[in-house]
């Protein structure tokens, strides 16, 4: 079998220890983040250079088998869900941060980097890496790069994409290839950001380095209801301010957060919202007196603001629990993620409030307001018969109600095997094939993470035509040049 | 390099043949299927040369569908197509292979979408960069990319992906681009990305297209994110005094982190650590750019600062340029700026040259990490011609114009000279204008390393080569 024959020679090119065929130690690699899919991968591979992985990769060219990157498996899409038939490349003996220049305001560090160790290492120097998902502890810059993954600060600060300066990339064949944003031309490395691992393997990654803001502030504002933070939002917006974050939680995240971690919310709220302003501090002080007064006249019943880092914490800890509190309050839980434009918030928000009625479902609301970001948990008991299906369809109108208002059916935690069947709702077959011709043009035999993002691979085939050299109507003597 | 024809070919007037034919074109010639699109076409008129290239026809299309329409009779009529916008950059590039129909995107021109509320503006490609700001403006916010002067299209600053003074703090059109349509080579209509900034469904074509001087396709609509306008806006300026020994070329390894000191690096004060001190400055400016005509001039240093607290923060980046430019030295070169030394001024509009490219004729972009602006700027000096060069300082992205009477040999080593110095600072030189003639002995673009995958690009999406070929690197 190819497999095994791979398996054999990928041996010889890398050390000891790194390749693992240990069914039980395979079995630890079977799922990321979204449990629900599982499958065993034919072999894990642990390189600890660009060089191993290319050679890898030339291996599984020629045998034709397809493989798969993983950094910490935290992704939420099942990106990188491994195959029976394939090679797992899992980055995480990868982990050195190569270089600090603080100067130039950039770090070059391996794949396997977590988000939070490159802040970690500048950060007593005033600088912090900016994007800021709430796995940063764990996640993997390799991970991030693959699905451009933003953070609560991505509305002030973006995402990934921003924030990338150059990645060196093992493609599709195995060659070492270097993206950089001052090339001139296509900008590869803004498409390669965000293609789930299915444009080839990010082996080296060029960070910018923020300057740490000279002031933070941070606002708890409680609302009886979710329009009036609504209202509070579309306010501040509108005033023309941009905060580094803007956070949503409704009444039934609220009462999860606080049965997990006893956040000390303000009794009695519908709805809180939390606002960070940074920046220079005359600018902060100034905005901050807005942002105050646009919810107070928008109904907020209470204000806090945190005086230093501790009460920050304390005002964030409710909404970064928000995912985990919901175990307290249901058995099971679907972690949705779409977007739809701000304004439409409201309306959006009635929808689903009368989908969870119909359906009899619960979902609980936790959002980057800001940015439209909904993460709706959508509650069930998986001891109930058909409460998981039920919970699956309301999940997935949600959805439906994203790209009827002109959303998006994900805003961070992409697409892979999870929602791959919600593109053709977003995209027409036109637009999936346009994008695809990209993946041909990377990925001509669709070896690198197949089965991801587009429902309906594309037959790359030769390209069809390609002329070099002189033009035929001047070589059958209709036109010449001169 | 094969020499660009200049008239029409004999074929491209005949019945469509070959595979690539259209049967439901029904035997109609180039001429006809073109006119019977229903889109406004004329004749190409000595005004429509692209770098030197005559088309034979000018399309103006007014609609995404239309667009489409023309690029479906294009491919079964093997017409090569160059999209124009404003023409005014139309002579960047390398010239175009062949030509036979220019679509020229004016009748493109509507935005017709601005959802204030969501900050986000939906716009069609050739809507010009100062009426967009002027309707945007109207709701009191702003595309945060610089409003170049004169014409130029949202379409066509794509294409070309320069940015102004402010890419320091906004970054540049593929950062606030958050959507797009485009027609390809065979006519088919695609989109990606959407109306809203948080997205990461699908491939982001967006960016594929920025930069892509019309060798992909035609850029029909783009979704951008928008800023409020900013309450206040100062610009801080000051001299720098002129280089010392540039034009012989002191070698040294420029000054260590921090104002003041320069040793060897030709500059009495050094840009570098003026550009240090202001990037790590807590006054966040949203620009630093510089002004600076080599080899011997003095440089002129302006430092934007915008926001609510703009005047407080002016102060702070005031005290910087103040340390670093000091009291010393004679009167500045030029009238442009008020000084009596090399003072620092300050004010609520910015300095005639901001944001104003160098010059015209002949124009490169230089582009170095930060710390490497001192050894760029002196391997301009080298060179001892007299050059502009203009840009952010703190981004450490410059342009330089050259004389535009400069020969192709001396073209040829300035740029391979220059190119020799900053390559090993992490640097690159682009020549993005030089007439044909001049331009001849020069590689435009200098090495691409992932050349062979934009070839891999274009290929699939234009493998006839009808698409402006030949205007990028590597002949793509
Ligand atoms: C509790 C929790 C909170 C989260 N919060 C956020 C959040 O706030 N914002 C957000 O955006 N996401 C969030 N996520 C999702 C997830 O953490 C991110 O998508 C993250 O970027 C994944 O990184 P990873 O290293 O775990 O990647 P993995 O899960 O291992 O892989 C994710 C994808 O990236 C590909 N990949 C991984 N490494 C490479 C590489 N070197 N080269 C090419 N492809 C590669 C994989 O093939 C796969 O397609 C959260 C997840 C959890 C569990
Ligand atoms: C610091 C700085 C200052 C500048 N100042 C000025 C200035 O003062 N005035 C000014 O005009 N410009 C200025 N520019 C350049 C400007 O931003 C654009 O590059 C230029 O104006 C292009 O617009 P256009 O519509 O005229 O494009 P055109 O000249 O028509 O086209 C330029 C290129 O883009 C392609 N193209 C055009 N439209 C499309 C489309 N819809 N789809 C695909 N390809 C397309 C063309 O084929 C061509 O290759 C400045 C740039 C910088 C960096």
């Amino acid at each position: 079998m190819a497999l095994n024959e791979l398996v054999r020679r990928v041996a010889g090119v890398l050390p000891a220890g790194a390749v693992i065929t240990d069914p039980v130690r395979l079995r630890t690699y079977e799922c990321d983040g979204l449990t629900h899919h599982r499958v065993v991968p034919g072999v894990v591979v642990l390189p600890e250079s660009a060089e191993q992985i290319a050679a890898v990769v030339r291996l599984c060219n020629e045998y034709g088998v397809p493989f798969v990157a993983r950094g910490a498996g935290t992704g939420l899409s099942g990106g990188a869900l491994p195959r029976t038939d394939g090679v797992l490349i899992v980055t995480s003996k990868m982990r050195r941060i190569l270089r600090v220049d603080l100067e130039n305001r950039r770090a070059v560090v391996e794949p396997g980097v977590t988000n939070l160790a490159i802040t970690e290492a500048v950060r007593e120097h005033g600088y912090y890496y900016a994007p800021d998902p709430s796995s940063q502890q764990v996640c993997t810059i390799g991970g991030n790069v693959a699905e451009n993954s933003g953070g609560a600060h991505c509305l002030k600060y973006g995402f990934t994409v921003n924030h990338v300066l150059a990645l060196e990339i093992v493609t599709p064949d195995g060659d070492i290839v270097t993206l950089d944003a001052d090339d001139p031309g296509y900008d590869l490395l803004g498409a390669f950001v965000g293609s789930e691992g299915t444009l080839g393997i990010t082996t080296g990654v060029t960070v910018r380095l923020s300057r740490t803001p000279e002031t933070v502030t941070t606002l708890l504002a409680a609302f009886e209801n979710i329009e009036q933070g609504g209202q509070a939002v579309s306010a501040i917006i509108g005033g023309g301010i941009v905060p580094a974050a803007i956070e949503m939680m409704d009444a039934l995240a609220i009462a999860a957060a606080e049965a997990a971690v006893a956040c000390g919310y303000p009794a009695g709220a519908g709805a809180v919202l939390i606002v960070e302003l940074d920046g220079p501090e005359a600018e902060v002080a100034h905005q901050f007196a807005e942002v105050e007064r646009l919810c107070r006249d928008s109904g907020a019943f209470e204000l806090r603001t945190a005086a230093g880092p501790q009460e920050r914490a304390a005002i964030w800890k409710g909404r970064k629990s928000a995912f985990a509190a919901v175990g307290r309050i249901s058995p099971a839980y679907i972690v949705q993620d779409g977007v739809v434009p701000r304004t439409a918030l409201p309306n959006v928000l009635a929808s689903i409030d009368r989908l969870s009625a119909e359906h009899g479902i619960r979902v609980a609301n936790v959002f980057h307001a800001g940015d439209g970001n909904l993460h709706p948990l959508v509650l069930f008991d998986d001891a109930e018969p058909g409460a998981e299906e039920r919970a699956g369809l309301v999940s997935g109108r949600i959805l439906d109600l994203c790209i009827e208002h002109g959303g998006s059916i994900t805003g961070e935690h992409g697409v892979g095997v999870d929602k791959s069947r919600y593109m053709p709702k977003m995209f027409t077959d036109d637009d999936l094939d346009t994008m695809q011709l990209v993946r041909c043009a990377f990925d001509p035999r669709g070896l690198s993470n197949p089965g991801k993002v587009f429902p309906t691979p594309r037959l790359c085939g030769e390209v069809p035509g390609v002329r070099r050299g002189v033009h035929p109507l001047v070589e059958s003597g209709r036109a010449e040049q001169f | 390099m094969d020499a660009p024809h200049n008239t029409p070919r004999p074929g491209a007037d005949e019945a469509p043949r070959g595979p690539g034919a259209d049967e439901a074109m029904g035997g109609l010639s180039a001429d006809e299927a073109l006119r019977a699109t229903g889109v406004t076409i004329r004749e190409a008129g000595s005004g429509d040369a692209v770098a030197g290239v005559m088309p034979r026809w000018v399309a103006l299309p007014e609609s995404t569908e239309e667009v489409a329409a023309l690029m479906r009779v294009s491919a079964g009529h093997d017409l090569a197509v160059v999209p124009v916008g404003g023409g005014t950059r139309l002579h960047w590039g390398n010239p175009p292979e062949r030509c036979d129909l220019l679509v020229d995107t004016c009748c493109l021109n509507e935005i017709p979408e601005h959802a204030s509320g969501d900050l986000v503006v939906r716009v069609q490609a050739g809507v010009t960069m100062e009426s967009l700001a002027e309707t945007l403006a109207a709701r009191g916010q702003e595309l945060a990319l610089d409003v170049p002067v004169g014409g130029s299209t949202v379409g066509g600053v794509l294409a070309t992906a320069v940015a102004g003074p402010r890419r320091l703090r906004y970054g540049t059109a593929r950062d606030l681009l958050i959507g797009i349509t485009v027609v390809l080579a065979d006519g088919t209509i695609a989109r990606s990305g959407g109306k809203v900034v948080k997205n990461v469904a699908g491939y982001d074509l967006g960016k594929l297209f920025t930069g892509s001087y019309g060798t992909l396709g035609i850029i029909t609509e783009a979704v951008f994110r928008l800023h409020p306008i900013t309450p206040a806006r100062r610009w801080i300026t000051a001299g720098l005094p002129a280089p010392r020994t540039a034009a012989t070329g002191s070698e040294g390894s420029g000054s260590p982190v921090g104002p003041g000191t320069v040793e060897g690096s030709g500059f009495p004060v050094s840009p570098r650590a003026v550009s240090v001190a202001l990037a790590a400055s807590q006054a966040e400016p949203s620009a630093v750019e510089l002004d600076w005509l080599a080899p011997s001039g003095v440089l002129t240093v302006s430092a934007l600062v915008e926001g609510v607290a703009a005047e407080g923060r002016a102060a702070a980046v005031r005290d910087l340029l103040g340390g670093t430019a000091g009291e010393s030295g004679t009167t500045g070169e030029s009238g442009e700026w008020p000084v009596g030394s090399y003072g620092v001024a300050e004010g609520d509009k910015a300095p005639d040259w901001w944001g104003v490219l160098p010059g015209e004729e002949v124009l490169l972009e230089l582009r170095v990490p930060p710390s490497g602006v001192d050894g760029a700027l002196r391997a301009v000096a080298r060179r001892g011609l007299p050059a502009r060069v203009r840009g952010s300082l703190a981004s450490a992205v410059l342009q330089v114009a050259l004389p535009p009477e400069i020969g192709g040999p001396e073209l040829a080593a300035f740029v391979s000279g220059v190119r020799g110095d900053v390559g090993p600072l992490g640097g690159r030189l682009t020549v993005l204008a030089a007439p044909p003639e001049q331009a001849a002995p020069v590689d435009r673009w200098g090495p691409v390393g992932a050349l062979p995958l934009m070839r891999r690009v274009k290929e699939r999406f234009d493998p006839d080569r009808r698409m402006s070929p030949g205007r990028l690197a590597g002949g793509i």
